[in-house]
């Protein structure tokens, strides 16, 4: 316990965020991005994204979010890519493996995106005064618990979000019956 | 070194967000467009929470109204996943292919 990590808790900054940490993790993040729309086996492809998840999660929890970053894992990483490459094993595009793997007018779409960036880049430029950072090291204990009262309410009362807690639940069973009409060979 | 601020979770979530446009508009296999629009989603959750924990405390408790967002988001993320790979599937048992530019039954 050295008197500069004392200095720096007292003037209320985040202890165990460090700068190595965020940069590692962003770096991965980025990295396995740039290889899930570059490499040419989409089972690759799906573990690459699998490593984008998990290194956003890790994110989440630097910014003091434990609860999304579970919820990342659980469904994100572990439902939702499981699907992909269940999919990608049913539909056996072992042959897409061995074709062309960018479109013909792919010039077109790296310029409309290299222009988004552009855009992105001058709003961080010029509005960086914009986020200011308050730096207030929030509480993890009671994450859960305050997300949990927001969704679901609490001592009798409706939360904040209960309403758009059902639409989701009913947006979800919409989506189960939408995908298994779709599967059926005769509906 | 500077410590991390906002606008570093920012870039990196305009990062991951320019390279799910490129995957959507460059790429001819069909589940890595699906996928390059989950690492678009990816990026907006990442921008939510981290102004969710630039915005400090509402009435003593910790806002956590970006959190919350980011929550529903996964969840449309999934029910999506699910809607378009099941019209992949559809599609793939009539014509058997998963190239975009292979798709195009309606100028027959």
């Amino acid at each position: 316990m050295n008197p500069g990590m004392n200095a720096a808790l007292n003037s209320g900054m985040a202890p165990v965020a460090t700068p190595w940490f965020f940069y590692a993790l962003a770096g991965l993040a980025v990295l396995s991005g740039v290889l899930v729309i570059t490499l040419r086996n989409a089972v690759h492809a799906a573990l690459a994204l699998i490593v984008t998840l998990l290194s956003v999660a890790s994110l989440y929890l630097m910014l003091y979010a434990p609860f999304v970053a579970g919820v990342q894992i659980v469904v994100y990483a572990g439902g939702i890519m499981v699907l992909f490459l269940f999919v990608i094993m049913l539909v056996n595009i072992e042959r897409s493996s061995k074709e062309r793997r960018f479109n013909r007018i792919w010039p077109a779409g790296l310029a409309a995106a290299c222009a988004l960036l552009a855009l992105f880049v001058s709003a961080f430029v010029k509005g960086k005064a914009l986020f200011m950072d308050r730096g207030m090291p929030l509480p993890e204990s009671s994450n859960t618990q305050q997300i949990a009262t927001m969704l679901y309410g609490e001592a009798g009362r409706m939360g904040q979000y209960t309403f758009a807690f059902e639409i989701a639940s009913l947006l979800l069973l919409v989506a189960i019956l939408g995908a298994v009409i779709m599967t059926k060979k005769k509906i | 070194m500077v410590p991390i601020t906002t606008v570093h979770y920012l870039v990196v979530a305009a990062a991951l967000f320019v390279l799910g446009v490129i995957g959507v508009l460059i790429r001819r296999n069909v589940v890595i467009v699906l996928m390059s629009i989950e690492l678009i989603l990816n990026a907006v959750n990442l921008n939510l929470v981290a102004f969710s924990r630039m915005w400090g405390t509402i009435h003593g408790q910790a806002n956590l109204q970006g959190q919350v967002f980011a929550i529903f988001i996964i969840v449309d993320a999934a029910a999506e996943a699910a809607v378009g790979l099941g019209i992949l599937i559809a599609f793939f048992r009539n014509k058997e292919t998963v190239n975009v530019d292979e798709i195009d039954l309606l100028k027959w």
